[in-house]
């Protein structure tokens, strides 16, 4: 570790970590980040730029690092452009560059950079902008080229979790400003979270050589950790990035447990944070200056030079040359040299600072009103140009550059729920404007760069929020801060150097000066259009380094003040953030709940395919050895047809209405009348919402004087159920019924066919079963197979049926029974299709299958069902001439030439000869239901045609990409038993 | 319901439900502006005024008063006075009582 220092750090160096980087083996320390341990072997080039190809090290030291994106892992572990300013190092740990082929050192595309006058910004638009349709392919070959990380190659292995998490005040940052207020706040008694998003809190004090009250810093910070974690009421979230910040303090935030906690299970942790009041201490970012080759390796952030210094005792370079325009780039310069490294110091501003003067007065050698206009050094920076005062040149040797061109405040989370920024000319940058209600924003962020008054700041503030939440004042008197670094003071703006060579702005995107000025030369004025043109802060450092910098040129170029150019409103996410944690533990069997019936096993014992219905298991056929679905369905119809078939209907909902106005709500859901339903009778109902559509149907029983039990289609019961309740609630209070849902409770066991009344004979039922005193549409309560049961006689299928209810637990138990006593009868169990294909046989709908929100049911032909004797929902709006129109979409059957062709469900219907049209042939109808009948023998389908009920007989077609037009003949919807004289036996 | 809680003021998206009391804004549905009453006799209404009770709605930028359901809670329906610009729900109460 050639760059590691002997001595200092925060590095646990007899806790010694062997880790590669591109296959090499190196070695850092427990405390280190990958960059950091990257940085002590000596490595800053880590990565190609993702256009032009140039070859990119280690600059920043935290969120902003733009160009330290590595590939984390291997195989599905593996995660893409992880910062490696922000990746604990960890034993075993592999590194991977993006970019860079076949390696950093010689990348066959670096011939982009030769080729970079002619790829300015909008290039790859303008160049490959046609033929229509062309850009996906070029983008085969560009996206490649352009490094992104790869993503795994199989699905995550990691865990992640959700979490809620309520407080009365939120931290956000752990640095000097947001620790005082979490320590005030905790000894006022206020409940406090305090998120950080390193994992060591302190922030800027954790390299800093100030001590507090006589205290180094750090041992400062680990004191008001050590009492804030004694305290019950605060929570420390350490490794945790809060990445939004959204309406009424709702906060989104990230934990990482990857390389913090070895022993969690989980890997991030996603929290959703509401907070009574929030308190903002998010610090600030150091901002670059643009000149040319200001993206060699060993260019970086001053701050950044010395964080490496002090907390990791790593020293990036043993040459180096500070550029400056304020004073905070000295305290650099100093560790520089107590680390042993030469300094030259290039200070843009006209007149020394009492900084520069005492800087000198130490001896050391400063340039200034100088500027750096360009550097040398293909692979590693070898010298900078500096411009002095005087206009001449002067070029320093150097293997580091450091640069400060001031510090921008992180507004972004005070930007995210549309709080106002407001330009401070002294910084030359943006703060919080302190305009949200229930929100502080102190320390840096709001622009208070002094230790000590970040403090003062932060006490005031805690006070004020810890008073408005009903507690006392903490009284905490203020340490006394030494020797603290200083913050950007006496800075001179300073943007863009001028020079001959790029100069990058937003080096993610590899965004040069030169193109801004493109951009408002192609007539961009606001900043939003210069940005999305030049792809200015579009990486996924969301510009973290480079926004303000690009307002800054664009500002100089235009010759205005930067507030007047306007800054684009900062949007979540603050830092990346992992899909995995925002998705939880909500992945494979827990993406969504699934429902089975009671008789479930039964149907995987028996080979059943199922189809979901809903969040339900439907059975949806069973074959045989050897059958297709076509062949299953066929053999299942025919069965129920000629002996009995048994159905699982238990997914239906079921809904219990009880009260003196049951029958009341009744008349007023549904179109048709209930006032003389008897006792044991049930009736088929149909529901509309409030403009006359189908919303849906069922048959309801009535089960005593004032019970009801109402059925409701699989997918509709959850609506019907809210549907119901809302009228009640809101409309009908005075209404004096109740409503249960019962769905569950209930096994029913349908079934179908001539033999069906035999077979509940043969299973034992205390229920008269003849046809006199148990008619078509009734209902009876008594026994069957040993089980208190409901059974309604109905039918779907056309055929004789019957509707078994029991309470749920006897529903595997009954299903068993049902083929036992059906054997003698070739009972056979069939699923939904055989199902839908029967029913569809009798011209009845399925609601969602059939409908779509948009039919009515005049358009069903099922005008006669609505009752003129009463109002109900939606039946106002049927009078409407709209709905009254002939040529509405009407219910018919669709007849096939060919009788083996299945129409495909969802065709349109056109007429005439649809062979000679050109596409301007105009719809007339659609299919909603289309199967192979084997009792009938033929295919058929049902659906819509405009003003169908009279053309039946009318030739039209129905339209099929594949198969081209289908020529067909309109007819009635039902087709089978149109006497039902099969269900009334 | 024997007694009635108080009516809660509210600043943040967590609602209060008359019943319930504070819960996140997650747990609730979204039913309409309030007080659009059925008319009692639809029969009798031009195309024209059932539209109006049909489909028109104040649609105010500021304060609205509207229906809300505790639909993954004790799934009763209330009313609540919400800022359409802040999102700011001042005031919740139970269906058929005066607003507080």
């Amino acid at each position: 570790m050639k760059a590691r220092l002997p001595t200092g750090g925060e590095i646990q160096r007899d806790q010694p970590l062997s880790f590669t980087f591109n296959g090499r083996a190196l070695q850092g320390y427990a405390g280190d980040t990958l960059a950091s341990a990257l940085l002590a072997n000596g490595i800053h080039r880590v990565n190609r730029s993702i256009k032009l190809h140039r070859p990119r090290g280690i600059i920043g030291r935290g969120p902003e690092e733009p160009n330290a994106l590595l590939q984390i892992g291997m195989g599905a572990h593996s995660l893409a452009d992880q910062r490696a300013t922000q990746v604990p190092l960890q034993a075993g740990l592999t590194a991977q560059s993006v970019n860079g082929w076949p390696g950093l050192g010689f990348d066959v595309l670096a011939v982009f950079d030769r080729a970079a006058k002619l790829m300015p910004a909008g290039f790859y638009y303008k160049t490959f902008m046609g033929p229509t349709g062309w850009w996906e392919r070029y983008e085969r070959v560009i996206r490649p080229a352009a490094g992104m990380g790869k993503v795994p190659d199989g699905p995550d292995p990691d865990r992640y979790e959700k979490r809620y998490l309520h407080c009365s005040v939120l931290v956000v940052g752990g640095g000097v400003a947001g620790l005082t207020a979490a320590l005030a706040l905790g000894r006022s008694g206020v409940p406090v979270v305090l998120a950080n998003e390193d994992t060591a809190f302190g922030g800027a004090l954790r390299a800093s050589r100030a001590s507090l009250d006589g205290q180094p810093a750090r041992s400062w910070v680990a004191g008001v950790v050590a009492e804030l974690e004694a305290m019950a009421h605060v929570q420390l979230l350490a490794a945790t990035s809060v990445f939004g910040h959204y309406d009424q303090h709702f906060l989104g935030a990230i934990q990482r447990f990857d390389g913090v906690d070895g022993e969690s299970p989980i890997r991030e942790r996603f929290w959703k944070i509401r907070c009574e009041r929030l308190v903002l201490a998010g610090g600030a970012i150091e901002r670059p200056i643009a000149f040319a080759n200001n993206d060699r390796p060993g260019v970086m952030t001053a701050s950044a030079v010395r964080e490496y210094i002090e907390r990791y005792a790593v020293l990036p370079g043993r040459s180096a040359v500070v550029f400056t325009n304020n004073d905070s780039a000295y305290a650099t310069a100093y560790s520089l040299i107590d680390a042993g490294a030469r300094v030259t110091l290039v200070d843009s501003r006209a007149t020394p600072s009492p900084a520069a003067a005492q800087a000198r007065a130490a001896g050391i050698h400063i340039h200034q009103g100088a500027q750096v206009d360009n550097t040398r050094g293909r692979l590693h920076i070898r010298s900078a140009r500096i411009r002095r005062a005087d206009g001449g040149h002067d070029t320093l040797d150097c293997d580091l550059l450091a640069v400060s061109g001031g510090w921008n405040p992180s507004v972004h989370l005070y930007s995210h729920a549309r709080g106002e920024l407001r330009w401070d000319d002294e910084l030359a940058s943006f703060v919080a404007g302190n305009d949200l209600a229930g929100v502080s924003a102190i320390g840096a962020m709001a622009g208070t760069f002094d230790t000590g008054d970040a403090m003062r700041d932060a006490l005031a503030a805690a006070d004020r929020i810890a008073q408005t939440l009903g507690h006392a004042s903490a009284e905490i008197t203020p340490p006394v801060v030494e020797n603290a670094e200083p913050g950007p003071t006496r800075l001179e703006p300073l943007w863009l150097v001028a020079g001959t060579g790029p100069a990058f702005v937003d080096l993610q995107n590899d965004v040069k000066a030169s193109d801004l000025k493109l951009a408002l030369r192609e007539g961009y004025r606001s900043i939003e259009h210069v940005k999305r043109y030049s792809v200015l802060g579009f990486g996924t450092d969301q510009g973290k380094l480079g926004n303000i910098l690009g307002l800054g040129i664009v500002s100089e170029l235009l010759a205005s003040h930067p507030a007047e150019i306007g800054t684009t409103t900062y949007r979540p996410a603050w830092s990346p953030v992992t899909f995995g944690a925002l998705v939880g533990g909500d992945t494979g069997a827990l993406f969504d709940p699934v429902r089975v019936t009671p008789m479930h096993a039964w149907h995987v014992a028996r080979g059943a395919v199922f189809e979901d219905v809903g969040q339900w298991k439907r059975a949806r056929y069973y074959p045989r050895a050897g059958e297709d679905m076509d062949a299953a369905v066929a053999r299942e119809c025919l069965a129920t047809r000629d002996g009995v078939g048994v159905l699982d209907y238990s997914t239906l909902g079921k809904i219990d209405i009880q009260g003196p106005d049951a029958v009341t709500l009744l008349e007023r859901v549904y179109v048709n009348n209930w006032q003389k339903l008897a006792i044991g009778r049930c009736r088929y109902g149909l529901m509309l919402d409030e403009n006359g559509m189908v919303l849906d149907d069922g048959v309801t029983a009535r089960l005593g004087e004032t019970h009801y039990l109402m059925t409701t289609s699989t997918g509709g019961a959850a609506r019907v159920m809210a549907w119901l309740e809302q009228w009640l609630q809101t409309e009908w209070p005075d209404l004096d019924v109740s409503l249960t849902s019962v769905t569950d409770q209930w096994a029913t066991v349908s079934l179908a066919g001539p033999h069906s009344r035999d077979l509940i004979r043969r299973l034992g039922t205390d229920i008269d079963l003849d046809a006199d005193a148990f008619g078509f549409m009734s209902i009876r309560t008594g026994n069957v197979a040993g089980a208190p049961a409901r059974v309604q006689r109905v039918s779907f299928t056309g055929e004789l049926g019957f509707e078994i209810s029991v309470p749920a637990d006897y529903g595997a138990a009954l299903l068993e029974a049902v083929f036992e006593a059906g054997e003698p009868f070739g009972v056979t169990p069939y699923g939904t299709e055989a199902m839908h294909v029967m029913r569809a046989e009798k011209g009845f709908i399925i609601v969602g299958q059939d409908t779509d929100g948009s039919i009515s049911p005049l358009d069903l032909g099922m005008a006669a069902m609505v009752s003129a004797r009463k109002d109900c929902i939606g039946r106002r709006s049927l009078a409407r001439s709209e709905l009254r129109r002939p040529d509405r979409p009407q219910w018919v059957g669709l007849l096939p030439d060919d009788p083996n062709q299945v129409i495909p469900e969802g065709a349109q219907i056109v007429g005439g000869d649809p062979v000679g049209h050109s596409g301007q042939t105009p719809m007339l109808g659609w299919v909603t239901s289309s199967y192979y009948a084997p009792r009938l023998g033929y295919a058929f389908a049902l659906g819509f045609v405009n003003g169908g009920r009279d053309r039946q007989g009318d030739r039209l077609y129905a339209w099929d990409l594949e198969t081209g037009p289908i020529p067909l003949t309109v007819t009635a919807p039902a087709r089978y038993d149109l006497e039902g004289s099969r269900q009334n036996v | 319901m024997s007694t009635v809680p108080r009516p809660w003021r509210t600043d943040m998206l967590t609602i209060h439900c008359p019943w319930c009391g504070p819960r996140d804004e997650t747990e609730f549905s979204y039913g309409g502006e309030a007080d659009i009453a059925r008319p009692a006799a639809p029969d009798g209404l031009s195309d024209a005024a059932w539209a109006d009770y049909l489909f028109m709605r104040t649609n105010p930028k500021g304060w609205h008063c509207e229906q809300w359901n505790h639909a993954h809670g004790c799934r009763r329906w209330f009313k609540a006075e919400r800022h359409t610009v802040t999102y700011e729900i001042r005031v919740t109460w139970p269906m058929h009582r005066e607003q507080p």
